[in-house]
C-alpha cells in the first residue's frame, strides 16, 4: 500500500531501488548483530545471576558477623574502631568493545600493599568476632567488583539488544515492505504509461494515415466494387 | 582514578568503610536522590546501595542504567534480602530477550 505519496518517475524508482538494497543489508547486518550480541547476553546474564547470588550470600553472612560483633561491644567503640580505614581501593577503568557496545573493565588497587591490611583498630579493645567481620566482608569484594563489571555489561548488552531488536523490527516489517509496495507502484503506474502512450501512437497513427489515404471511404467503396465484379 | 562508594543506612554499610570503600550514609530517599546525584556526578565508578534505599530511589537509578559510568549495584542491607537485585538481573533479561526465559522457571 503506497500509504505516503510517491512520485511514479523514473527517478523515484530508481531512488527507491537503492533504498531497498541498502534496507535489505541493514536488516541483514543488524540481524547478525542482534543474534551476536543475543549470544552473547545470555553467557554473560547466567554467569552473572551466579555472582549476584553469591554476592549476596556472602554479604549476607558478613551482615550476620557484623550483628554479632556489635553485640558484643559498645557502639562508641565500634565506631572508633571503624573510624579511620587504614586501607583504600581504588579503580582503574577501561572499556572493553563487544559488538559495539562499550563495557567498563575494572581493575582495582589497594592503598596499601598488602590487600589484607583491612584491620583498621588495634586488637586490644575490640572483640574477635570483628576481625571475623570485615575478613568475611573483605573476602566478598573481589566478587563484588567483579559483579559491578558485569551487572553493567549486561545493562548496557540489554539496552542495545533492545535497540538493535526495534531497528531490525522496523526494517523487516515496515521500511523493506513499503519500499517494496512503493516500487512495484511506480513500476505498474510507469508501465501503465507507457501502454497508454503505445495506445495514443496507434491512434494517432491511425487517424493520420486515414487523412493521408481516405481509407474509410475506400473500404466503403470495397464491397460495392466487389459485388458488380461478381 | 576512581573510587567505589556504598549508600545505605548507616547501620547496614559501616562494614565497608575498613575495606577501603567510601561509605556515605543516607537515612532518607529525600535527601538519598540529591547525594545519589551528587555522588554518580563525581569521581565514582561504583556505587554500591542497599536495596531498602535502592527501592525508594528506582527512578533516579533507571537514569544511569544505560550510562557506561557508574555502575549502580544493589547489595543486600542488614535487614536482609528483599531480591531486588536478582530481580533487576531478571528485567535485564526481560528487556533483552522479550521475556525472561532463563530464570522465568525457578
Amino acid at each position: 500500500m503506497a500509504s505516503t505519496q510517491v512520485n511514479p518517475t523514473r527517478m523515484e524508482l530508481t531512488r527507491l531501488k537503492k533504498k531497498l538494497v541498502t534496507a535489505v543489508r541493514g536488516h541483514k547486518l543488524l540481524k547478525d548483530k542482534r543474534d551476536e550480541l543475543m549470544r552473547q547476553f545470555l553467557d554473560l546474564i547466567r554467569e552473572n545471576m551466579e555472582l549476584r547470588l553469591k554476592v549476596e550470600e556472602g554479604i549476607k553472612a558478613a551482615n550476620a558477623n557484623f550483628v554479632i560483633a556489635k553485640a558484643s561491644m559498645s557502639n562508641e567503640s565500634l565506631h572508633t574502631a571503624l573510624m579511620v580505614p587504614k586501607q583504600g581501593v581504588y579503580l582503574e577503568a577501561g572499556k572493553k568493545n563487544v559488538m559495539s557496545v562499550d563495557i567498563p573493565v575494572f581493575e582495582y588497587k589497594t592503598r596499601t600493599a598488602d590487600e589484607n591490611d583491612i584491620y583498621s583498630y588495634g586488637f586490644a579493645y575490640t572483640s574477635s568476632d570483628l576481625d571475623g567481620a570485615v575478613k568475611s566482608l573483605a573476602d566478598v569484594l573481589p566478587d563484588m567488583l567483579k559483579l559491578a563489571e558485569m551487572e553493567k555489561a549486561c545493562q548496557l548488552m540489554a539496552a542495545e539488544i533492545e535497540k538493535t531488536r526495534r531497528r531490525v523490527n522496523a526494517l523487516e516489517h515496515v521500511i523493506i515492505p513499503e519500499t517494496q509496495e512503493s516500487i512495484k507502484y511506480i513500476t505498474m503506474k510507469l508501465d501503465e504509461n507507457e501502454r497508454s502512450t503505445q495506445i495514443r501512437l496507434m491512434k494517432v497513427k491511425d487517424m493520420m494515415l486515414e487523412q493521408a489515404h481516405n481509407y474509410s471511404d475506400k473500404i466503403q467503396g470495397y464491397p460495392v466494387e466487389i459485388e458488380t465484379v461478381s | 582514578m576512581y573510587k567505589i562508594a556504598v549508600l545505605g543506612p548507616y547501620d547496614s554499610i559501616y562494614g565497608f568503610s575498613t575495606l577501603g570503600l567510601d561509605i556515605i550514609p543516607v537515612q532518607d530517599a529525600k535527601t538519598g536522590a540529591e547525594t545519589l546525584r551528587k555522588v554518580a556526578d563525581s569521581a565514582y565508578a561504583v556505587i554500591y546501595i542497599t536495596e531498602g534505599l535502592a527501592a525508594e530511589l528506582a527512578d533516579e537509578i533507571e537514569k544511569y542504567k544505560e550510562k557506561m559510568m557508574p555502575s549502580i549495584i544493589l547489595i543486600p542491607g542488614i535487614s536482609g534480602n528483599t531480591g531486588a537485585g536478582v530481580e533487576n538481573v531478571k528485567k535485564c533479561v526481560e528487556k533483552a530477550v522479550g521475556s525472561d526465559i532463563i530464570f522465568g522457571e525457578k
